[in-house]
Order: C-alpha cells, then sequence, then structure tokens
C-alpha cells in the first residue's frame, strides 16, 4: 500500500502545493503542464459527473481509479481541491484529506500572515507537517528502489 | 432527505449503459432506470427564484428552498411541458413569468433531462478523460479510468482490446459490474458485430441486442452476480 503524489490546487487552477513519494513514472510534459492538465482534467470530471448524475449530489466525485493507481478527490466549500493519488488498495480517504485541510493547510497556510492566498505555498514549516503527516499514514509504506 | 428515501426503496439499479467506438463517438446508450425527482408548486408572484437560460433551458441559478435545487430546471408551466426557453405556446417563459397578470402559475422543477446530443457529448468528454487518466498515472502501464466513484453513482468503464468501451452507471452499492461488463461485451459479439447488416464503429440499431442487454441488466439487478457458466 503506498501513496503516490499529492496536488492542492486553488478555485483559479493554481497549483498551491505539490509533493511526490512513491513515483516510478512521470507524465511525460512539464510540471505546469502536468498541473494544468491534472486542474482541467478535474474540472472536466465534476462537470460530467454534474450532468450524468441520476439525482441531485452533495459531495460529488469522491475517487477513480485505473488497473495501476487511485485518485482520491477532496474539495472545500471555497473551492480549495486536494488530490491523492494512492495505490488500489486504499479505500475511502475523505476523512483524511479534510484533516489535510483543517490541521495542516488552516494551521500553516491559512493562519500564516507571511502566505499570500491564491499563490504557491512557500511555507517551510507547512511542507514538513504535511511530509510527516504523510509518512505516518497507516497505507503509506516506502519502497524500495 | 426525500432524495436517500426514495435511493433506499429503489435496490441496487443500474441506470443506464453506454457504449463508445475507438474515436470516441457514442454507437448505443440505453438508460434502464431513470430516478426522476421532479417538484411541482403552485406560485404567486414575485417569483422567489432567479431563473437564468442556459443550454437553451431556464435554470435555478439562485434561490434554492424546499426541493428545488440549484441547477434544476423548468420542465413544465400549468401542466404543459415546457419548450426549451419557451412555454408549450410559444412565450418566452421569462417574459411570462415576469408579468404579474399569468399568476398564480404552477410550475414543475427538475433535474433537467439530458438531450441526444448532450449524451453524445459526455461520451466524448469520458473517451478523453479515461485517456488523460491514463496519462497522468504515477505507475507505469496504467489502463483509463476504470471506476469513477461519486456519492450518488458509480460509473464502470471496460476498454476491449480493439479500443470499444462498454460503460455501466449504477448505484454505487451494485455488485457485479465487472461480470455484467463482460457479459455487455458478448452480447455485442454475438449481436452486433455477427450481424452482417451492422457496420463497425457505427450506432447499434440490432434488435436482438437489445433484448438480451435489457434481459442481462434484469439478471444483473436481482442477482448482483454473474456466475462463471452463464
Amino acid at each position: 500500500m503506498t501513496v503516490h503524489n499529492l496536488f492542492i490546487f486553488d478555485r483559479n487552477g493554481t497549483c498551491l502545493h505539490y509533493s511526490e513519494w512513491n513515483r516510478k513514472k512521470q507524465a511525460g510534459i512539464s510540471k505546469e503542464e502536468e498541473y494544468k492538465l491534472m486542474f482541467g482534467m478535474l474540472f472536466s470530471i465534476r462537470s460530467f459527473v454534474g450532468k450524468m448524475s441520476p439525482v441531485d449530489m452533495k459531495e460529488g466525485f469522491l475517487s477513480f481509479q485505473t488497473s495501476k493507481y487511485k485518485l482520491h478527490y477532496y474539495e472545500t466549500p471555497t473551492g480549495l481541491k486536494f488530490v491523492l493519488n494512492t495505490d488500489l488498495g486504499v479505500q475511502n480517504i475523505r476523512d483524511i484529506l479534510h484533516q489535510i485541510y483543517s490541521s495542516i493547510y488552516v494551521e500553516y497556510v491559512v493562519k500564516n500572515p507571511l502566505c499570500a492566498q491564491n499563490e504557491p505555498i512557500q511555507s517551510e514549516l507547512f511542507r514538513t507537517k504535511l511530509d510527516n503527516f504523510i509518512r505516518g499514514l497507516p497505507f503509506f509504506s516506502a519502497r524500495a528502489g | 432527505s426525500w432524495c436517500d428515501f426514495r435511493f433506499a426503496q429503489s435496490i441496487m439499479a443500474i441506470f443506464s449503459v453506454y457504449v463508445v467506438n475507438k474515436a470516441g463517438g457514442l454507437v448505443y446508450q440505453y438508460d434502464n432506470y431513470s430516478p426522476r425527482l421532479e417538484v411541482e408548486k403552485t406560485f404567486s408572484f414575485p417569483l422567489d427564484f432567479v431563473l437564468k437560460v442556459h443550454d437553451d433551458r431556464l435554470i435555478v441559478a439562485f434561490g434554492q428552498r424546499d426541493n428545488i435545487r440549484v441547477g434544476h430546471a423548468v420542465l413544465s408551466i400549468n401542466g404543459f411541458d415546457v419548450n426549451g426557453r419557451y412555454t408549450a405556446d410559444g412565450k418566452e417563459i421569462l417574459e411570462y413569468l415576469n408579468n404579474p397578470a399569468n399568476y398564480p402559475v404552477s410550475i414543475r422543477f427538475g433535474r433537467p433531462r439530458l438531450s441526444s446530443n448532450e449524451k453524445l457529448m459526455l461520451a466524448s468528454m469520458f473517451h478523453s478523460l479515461f485517456a488523460i487518466g491514463s496519462q497522468l498515472s504515477p505507475e507505469p502501464g496504467s489502463s483509463g479510468i476504470e471506476m469513477l466513484e461519486t456519492d450518488t453513482f458509480k460509473l464502470h468503464c471496460f476498454q476491449t482490446l480493439t479500443g470499444i468501451k462498454f460503460i455501466v452507471l449504477a448505484d454505487p452499492r451494485q455488485a457485479g459490474t465487472d461480470a455484467l461488463l463482460r457479459k455487455i461485451y458478448e452480447i455485442y459479439s454475438d449481436f452486433a458485430l455477427k450481424n452482417p447488416f451492422y457496420s463497425l464503429e457505427m450506432p447499434i440499431r440490432c434488435e436482438l441486442f437489445d433484448q438480451n442487454l435489457k434481459a442481462a441488466l434484469e439478471v444483473a439487478e436481482k442477482a448482483g452476480t454473474f456466475g462463471p457458466g452463464s
């Protein structure tokens, strides 16, 4: 069981943060292009899901999986988007993403007067806290190689 | 909420089936079960809602109350189904509703039904999203999106070696969708591909395909799973 990478986007599509832990394959495009593609894909998925749903949704899009990975999605009411890619063994981690938002993002970014809104997060403290949190997850195991 | 109540009543539903060719074009679509929750109420002037024209329909933009949500469309006025932004007898709805003389008025709201064009566009959209899911994979050798989950439905997709996608939208609790997707592939092979009048990549208009597909959906809904010998 493992965590591959994490993206945090604001409501405008700016990638506020990206970290990777276990990633075997790069996207083949620059990081900026990858952020845009990821955000665009999520934006389209949300629109797609809104139209396709047979009834009104409360939480909307939650996750998708392919043959090799699972993408978990959590969006706050203010449009902040948390995207976590894990392997297939991981079930519902919506509450973990919410915890990342409430106990790490809010604590170390929102409450930091030096962190500008809607700009990539520079705070080293945030990065460290987030890294420790992810590494401490029960389904995180750093693979050899 | 009363949406949940309706869900509890319907056991294990399969909502719809889509078949997409390798270019991303929709070749078959079937709606098995559409829980259309609609609300009809009588209103007096002035209307509390803000209605806006969107996709040639009148949609609630603001003023959500009771069971009428943002995103719901005006479906009928005084019992007569509307025609996009116009009433059944050709008047523009927004004008009609701005005239106090037309009140009290009975309006039916509900989630807008997808037109055939919209279904075509959504199928193509999914075809692209499927590919992007593979491109953004952090692991090598990943397929495209095989399962997409929301709080109200799960989308299951099976892509064959020749690039055809079979897509099933079902209740999140529905089991046996993998077996169902393979069964639909089998039905496609037997009743579309083996039909001498069917052309590859074109819309499927084969009666036996429809009949067998409906039967397979019924079995999947009742049993929840297919045995290996079926």
